[in-house]
């Protein structure tokens, strides 16, 4: 096997009484593309968010390369590190999201480039020139100067996912970022995720495509009411369920 | 009855009411761009999750909004020196204003920060911003953009109220339009005339905001 | 100080009470009048014809971009001067109500116009009258819509009344500067009457929330 990237034990996390994710054990390794599937509720999207500490959590550890994401031990107690400790960490992971969430005031190149000139504080030119790479990646070079109104909603994602990989993470997260897209605009997004899974980049996606999980992804985890109810080889679970809940599940799901 | 018009008297003194408009404006600008840094400051406060920040700037702006800025003004100028602070007449009327706007514009603030979806922030936070970096280059535009209607209306309302600065003797327009109807009997035309440029300023104010807006209107 | 204050405090109580009053009194006079007229400007400004709707029009922007000082001080110098003769206190909520008036006129066609034109449709199409349209279909739904808003204007005008003292109406505000320049205790009875004034304004404020509260429909 490849060498581990994160690592997470015992993942534990509330909302008020509702426990969403109850002791969550898994480890990513490098060039890995695992799809987490599950029913709404499941935690797949609490998980993610976890790992980014867009949500804070009451129990286990996450490790990124070794270090503790979001809090620190001091003595006894566990405490949450300082924001920009945090903000650095969330630096390391890059994440797309289901609504896009471009900044609306600014250009698709000025979205992308403003992670590289406030966080990794590159001069100018540098951040334009990644910008520009990374918008004729996901083959829209030519629309750099356009705003997010001004483009379609899978435009909008390809610049989302540009504005997080140009960040160069060492694992990218994926909620859901074909969901709120109409059916013909989908095709486009999983293709340039596709693309970046060739390049062997590190990845984590919650989806709903069924077809897409099983062909693109190397491993599948199957979440189920807050556990990770199956681990493992796509064409073995998605052919042979090994449990009952993940029968039930993909009868449920569409593969188109 | 009997009264027949002459604009003669006024347009003698028309320079005087221009001082006068001038002197308005300036209050003006000056103290609302202290209270939109202030109101701005409060909004961020209005909205946090810590009580500590939250309830001074609710006491704060409920505090303003419930006084009628006469009181502020004549307590600014007359009771606060009992408490040895000591402003002139123009410095004093100022500060009220200042806070006074500050007050107004938290609010009108406020509602536009809530409109910012929440997404925006997440996606800050996820490229690795600190939650200051998300406030100033995402938030801050965002939500200006957002309330630049309401704020006009704010605004014209903050600039009359430099009329009340004629309470304490500083010459604005009010207290010009005042001093030569005393002074000339010409009492209906000093009146429609400082009236006129009330209204065209508050006009002129409401083009150059809708202006500011078509400006920064997003392209889609 | 303080119980020197207390004392007079004490002394003042009529005079501050009367002050009060009057306060009151204007405010209630100017609401009263102010939305009477204001609603007939509402109505104007929404289903007036093309002569009828510009002059409103007018009149509201005209009211609208004037301070309310200078409404109070040209309603007070001018009335004296064509002869009407008002005395302050008329002149001064004459004042009110006509500010009054535009702010409640704009409320109206605001909330006038915020009821969907399908509304207007569907009243058509079950045979409605455009009277009956508008007392059973647009006026409940506009009075929902602003009546928050309208209460709101009631502790404007109280904040406003404080500037009939500038005319020398004896409201509340001059009442206090009379006592103050007997005693010199401007900190503390500008604070008193501050606190006077919060108390109204909040008290309207709270009835404003629970008006809102009350007339939401449910959903």
């Amino acid at each position: 096997m490849s060498k581990t990237i994160l690592e997470i034990e015992g993942l534990r996390k509330t909302y008020g009484s509702l426990e969403v994710l109850k002791g969550i054990d898994c480890a990513v390794h490098e060039g890995e593309v695992i799809a987490i599937i599950g029913s709404s509720g499941s935690g797949k999207t609490t998980l993610l968010r976890c790992i980014n500490m867009l949500e804070d959590f009451e129990g286990g550890t996450i490790r990124l390369d070794g270090e503790e994401i979001g809090y620190h031990a001091e003595g006894s107690m566990r405490r949450r590190k300082s924001e920009k400790d945090i903000a650095r960490q969330r630096a390391l992971t890059g994440m797309a999201f289901q609504q896009f969430n471009l900044f609306p005031h600014m250009t698709a190149e000025a979205n992308v480039m403003l992670g590289l000139l406030k966080v990794k504080r590159l001069p100018k030119d540098e951040a334009r020139a990644i910008a520009l790479k990374w918008l004729d990646r996901v083959g829209l070079g030519d629309r750099a100067g356009h705003f997010p109104g001004q483009l379609s909603g899978g435009q909008q994602q390809r610049v989302a996912i540009a504005r997080a990989i140009a960040m160069n993470p060492r694992l990218m997260l994926f909620d859901e970022v074909t969901s709120a897209l109409d059916p013909e605009l989908v095709g486009e997004v999983l293709q340039v995720i596709k693309g970046l899974a060739a390049d062997g980049m590190t990845m984590l996606l919650v989806t709903h495509e069924m077809r897409f999980a099983y062909e693109v992804a190397s491993r599948v985890i199957f979440m189920n009411q807050g556990v990770i109810g199956e681990d493992g080889n796509p064409r073995e679970m998605f052919v042979a369920p090994k449990t009952e809940r993940l029968a039930d599940f993909l009868k449920t799901s569409s593969f188109n | 009855m009997g009264y027949t018009l002459n604009f003669a008297v006024v347009w003698r003194n028309f320079d005087r009411l221009l001082e006068g408009l001038a002197l308005s404006l300036g209050l003006a600008v000056i103290s609302i761009l202290i209270g939109a840094a202030i109101g701005l400051a409060v909004a961020f406060a209005l909205i946090s999750k810590y009580r500590a920040a939250s309830w001074p700037a609710t006491a704060y702006v409920t505090l303003i909004r419930n006084l009628p800025i006469l009181v502020l003004v004549l307590f600014a100028y007359f009771a606060l020196p009992q408490m040895g602070v000591r402003l002139d007449k123009v410095e004093s009327f100022v500060a009220v204003l200042a806070i006074y706007s500050g007050a107004y514009l938290a609010e009108v603030f406020r509602a536009g920060l809530l409109s910012i979806p929440k997404g925006l922030t997440e996606a800050g936070l996820a490229i690795g911003l600190t939650p200051i970096q998300i406030r100033t280059t995402i938030i801050a535009p965002l939500m200006l953009r957002n309330v630049l209607p309401s704020m006009s209306s704010t605004i014209i309302s903050l600039f009359k109220d430099t009329s009340l600065a004629a309470a304490i003797a500083v010459p604005e327009l009010t207290f010009q339009a005042r001093k030569i109807n005393v002074e000339s009997f010409r009492v209906i035309e000093t009146w429609i005339v400082a009236s006129a440029l009330y209204v065209a300023t508050c006009a002129l104010i409401a083009a150059l905001m809708r202006r500011i807006e078509r400006r920064l209107a997003l392209p889609r | 100080m303080t119980p020197s204050f207390l004392d007079q405090l004490w002394l003042a109580r009529n005079v501050i009470l009367s002050g009060l009053g009057l306060t009151v009194s204007i405010s209630l006079l100017a609401i009263l009048a102010g939305s009477v007229l204001g609603v007939l400007v509402g109505l104007s400004l929404t289903y007036g014809n093309r002569l009828i709707r510009p002059i409103f029009r007018v009149y509201t922007d005209i009211i609208r971009g004037t301070p309310v000082l200078v409404l109070v001080l040209a309603s007070y110098y001018v009335s004296s001067a064509v002869g009407v003769n008002l005395d302050p206190f008329s002149a001064g909520v004459l004042a009110l109500a006509v500010f009054c008036s535009s702010h409640v006129g704009e409320i109206v066609r605001g909330g006038l116009q915020a009821i969907p034109k399908g509304q207007t449709e569907a009243a058509k199409a079950i045979g409605l009258t455009f009277g009956q349209t508008f007392a059973y279909v647009l006026w409940p739904q506009a009075l929902r819509q602003f009546l928050p808003a309208w209460v709101n204007t009631a502790a404007e005008m109280v904040k406003a009344s404080t500037l009939l003292s500038v005319i020398g109406v004896a409201e509340l505000l001059l009442r206090t500067q009379e006592i103050i320049s007997r005693n010199f205790m401007s900190l503390q009875f500008y604070f008193f009457a501050g606190a006077l004034y919060f108390v109204v304004n909040y008290g309207i404020e709270r009835f404003g929330k629970y008006v809102e509260r009350k007339t939401a429909v449910p959903s």
